[in-house]
């Protein structure tokens, strides 16, 4: 059984098709880049797999495990180990950065049948995992992506991915905003993360990230749709020759 | 006609008999109601039943005739009908609950609420006014907690039973920080008022507990015009709590309290309220409390500080401003808000700091939130008059909203005559987002978790000043009011 197959997926927002007809099957094991132009509906995508309430499907189907994802809740998707790391991380005002990987390292827990972990003993937890991303320790004290610097905002995403250890992870450009050193250790940490039992899906515009995190298929995305799928060798053709020969409308 | 009053005399040490006395004596007036209506004879009336000191009487009628002459105030930025207070009746259980037999009569809505809430099975019965026995559980409670504040020689009994007993205490503060003709609603409160708690900590004490209306909320019914009056001595402190944290489901639709604060040199009073009264009807915004109440501290004596906190959650309008007059030198006000309005109830409250004294401190912070159809003002002056030198001020407003069929406003109005003073002024406006709820759900955490962090974190500097259960209480409350009204 795939981990993840999407059938002619069609959604956007109430009036607007974004995505229109993408068909994908991801195995656990598997790393998969997804890259286009801009606009062309891969954040849209990443969105309506992990449930956000403002798009609507309107044809096709997602299954995750054995089950039907779109009967899912956005909470219950995350709960099930779908993990999106976003491409513009919201700032939460007012509430810790520690206090919020509780919150969500615990939900997890409970939603295992365990006990939730106090503070202190989180505080462990989150030591490690912050030296794995290669994160200040201060980070842990300041509000939710208040004020974080885009590059920060990404690693704190690559964190919460590190502390919720999900299934099936989304990264949606996580690569933007981190410069070169930054990008390295966020990879290492990644590559630790992955294994046998979980897959990734990178969303990215660039080349550069796949020098750190090989994908086994990519995926070039166009105007809400997948036009080419390969090799990793089909990123290096995209670096050369931009998009242009495969998102043209006719050959 | 104060007859059935006659053998209305019990000393202090026999609070037991006294209060199963009073338990009669209560029944008495529920059979004994006045006619709808207010008059002087009314006024007359309610001061003869409660067997009050000629000076009560006289500070009723004056207040009465006072009240003749004024208007309800029009400033407020809030709405409703016009309120005919001749048809009111001023003297009655002031909460005319009906007497449940079982919790099988109480509204499911309630219990649901209460379940939600934590609050246990006794407690339930209690709030909703079912069991007989629960009342007498709770007299007991008091009367245990009176006998260990007298130990250290703290008053602390309804106001009704101060003026019997302690009538020169009474006599010397009512009416000297919230003057009889203040306002219309304190001068008909003056006039009218049925009951409410009397507080005297005597110098050099520490009040050996939080002192609470919850502890006599069975022995005494306090109504819609309640009176409180709490004095601090030198070198004292206390804390004390108002109201409890259950929807208080009410057929009143006015509520003109007084409450009235003095310190003396050295003394701290900490007065905090987590208000939660019925609202009305969440769709049409029919019923619910008019919340109308003076609430005000004098800061007498140098050296001296008194603290408002409030958590406003309930009632259809809030009219309120918890103030400080800052009298002695070197004395201390300060105000911690929140005040939170949904469906489509009212709120127009703040603060008033006066600063008299010299080297006098103030600040205030203010947390608005307002969700659905709701309108959440802040209110607040900042006076600083002209022998308070090195006054200062330091005043944060901030507001959050839920949705986008609501509003919130500021209203900040600073007098100052005298430039030796330092004030700061700080606002902000933000808004709970879907995205943000969106970015929890992602992570697993639930809706209600998410609004409870986010609140609490907008919230904070006012939870950090309420005592530990109450600040969890007033959390839980917040996140329930605020469940279906975001995205
Ligand atoms: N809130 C919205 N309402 C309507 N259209 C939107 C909204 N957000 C994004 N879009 C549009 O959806 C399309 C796809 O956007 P997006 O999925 O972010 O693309 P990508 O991630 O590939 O750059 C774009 O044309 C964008 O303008
Ligand atoms: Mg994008």
């Amino acid at each position: 059984m795939s981990l993840l197959e999407i059938k002619d997926l069609h959604a956007g927002f109430e009036g607007t098709e974004i995505v229109k007809g993408v068909s994908l099957t991801i195995n656990a094991g598997e790393v998969h880049a997804i890259m286009g132009p801009n606009g062309s509906g891969k954040s849209t995508l990443s969105k309506v797999l992990a449930g956000h309430p403002s798009y609507v499907v309107s044809k096709g189907s997602i299954t995750y495990n054995g089950q039907d994802l779109l009967e899912m809740d956005a909470e219950e998707r995350a709960l099930a180990g779908v993990f999106l790391g976003f491409q513009y991380p919201v700032e939460i005002p007012g509430v810790n950065n520690a206090e919020f990987l509780r919150m969500a390292y615990n939900a997890k827990l409970v939603k295992q049948g365990q006990d939730e972990v106090d503070p202190l003993d989180f505080d462990e937890i989150l030591d490690e995992k912050m030296k794995m991303v290669g994160m200040d320790k201060k980070y842990k004290d300041r509000f939710l992506n208040e004020g974080f610097s885009g590059g920060e905002k990404k690693k704190n995403e690559i964190l919460q991915m590190a502390v919720l250890d999900p299934k099936l992870t989304i990264l949606d450009e996580t690569d933007s905003g981190l410069d070169i050193d930054a990008l390295k250790v966020v990879a290492q940490g990644v590559n630790k993360l992955t294994n046998e039992n979980n897959a990734l899906i990178m969303i990215t515009h660039y080349q550069r990230l796949l020098n750190y995190i090989e994908p086994q298929f990519v995926h070039v995305f166009s105007g809400g749709k997948i036009v080419k799928s390969g090799g990793k060798e089909l990123a290096h053709e995209l670096e050369a020759q931009g998009y242009d020969w495969v998102t043209a409308p006719a050959k | 006609m104060a007859d059935e009053n006659s053998s209305k005399t019990a000393s202090v040490s026999q609070v037991m008999e006294k209060t199963e006395y009073k338990y009669g004596f209560k029944t008495d007036i529920d059979s004994d109601t006045l006619p709808k209506g207010l008059s002087e004879d009314v006024v007359r009336a309610i001061s003869a039943k409660k067997n009050e000191p000629q000076f009560m009487l006289d500070f009723r009628l004056k207040a009465y005739r006072k009240w003749l002459t004024m208007k309800e105030p029009a400033w407020p930025n809030v709405h409703y009908p016009k309120i005919d207070f001749q048809n009111i009746s001023y003297y009655s259980a002031p909460k005319p609950k009906k007497k449940l037999e079982s919790l099988d009569e109480v509204d499911p809505e309630l219990l649901r609420t209460f379940e939600k809430l934590g609050i246990p099975l006794d407690e339930q019965k209690r709030l909703s006014n079912v069991a007989v026995d629960a009342v007498f559980d709770s007299v007991s409670v008091a009367t245990t907690h009176k006998k260990k504040l007298m130990e250290v020689g703290i008053i602390f009994c309804p106001i009704s039973e101060a003026l019997q007993e302690y009538p020169e205490l009474v006599e010397e503060y009512l009416g000297t920080v919230v003057p009889i003709g203040d306002n219309f609603y304190a001068a008909l409160n003056s006039a009218v008022f049925t009951d409410g708690s009397f507080v005297y900590i005597p110098p050099d004490t520490i009040s050996p507990m939080e002192l609470s209306t919850y502890f006599r909320i069975n022995t005494e019914e306090t109504g819609q015009f309640e009176r409180t009056l709490i004095i601090c001595a030198e070198n004292s402190y206390v804390s004390y709590l108002e109201g409890c944290t259950a929807p208080q489901f009410d057929t009143n639709q006015l509520h003109a309290a007084v409450v009235e604060l003095v310190t003396l040199d050295n003394a701290e009073i900490k007065y905090s309220t987590v208000q939660n009264w019925y609202a009305g009807d969440p769709e049409t915004g029919k019923g619910g409390i008019y919340n109308f109440v003076t609430k005000r501290g004098k800061c007498l004596g140098d050296n001296s500080k008194i603290s408002w906190t409030q958590v406003e959650t309930g009632s259809a309008i809030t009219w309120k401003y918890p103030s400080c007059i800052l009298q002695g030198d070197n004395t201390q006000g300060e105000f911690y808000s929140v005040a939170l309005t949904n469906g489509h109830m009212q709120a127009d409250t703040g603060t008033k700091m006066i600063h008299i004294g010299k080297n006098t401190k103030s600040s205030i912070i203010s947390k608005g939130i307002s969700a659905d159809h709701s309108s959440n003002s802040y209110r607040g002056l900042v006076k600083v008059n002209k022998g308070a030198v090195n006054a200062r001020n330091y005043t944060q407003c901030d507001s959050m909203l839920v949705g986008d069929q609501c509003s919130a406003h500021t209203f900040p109005y600073i007098e100052t005559a005298n430039n030796s003073v330092q004030l700061e002024h700080e606002a902000s406006t933000s808004k709970i987002s879907e995205e943000q709820l969106f970015y929890f759900e992602q992570r697993g955490i639930s809706r209600e978790n998410a609004i409870t962090a986010v609140i609490n974190g907008f919230c904070k500097e006012v939870f950090k000043q309420l005592p530990m259960e109450f600040a969890v209480e007033a959390q839980k409350l917040l996140t329930l009011k605020l469940e279906n009204s975001v995205g």
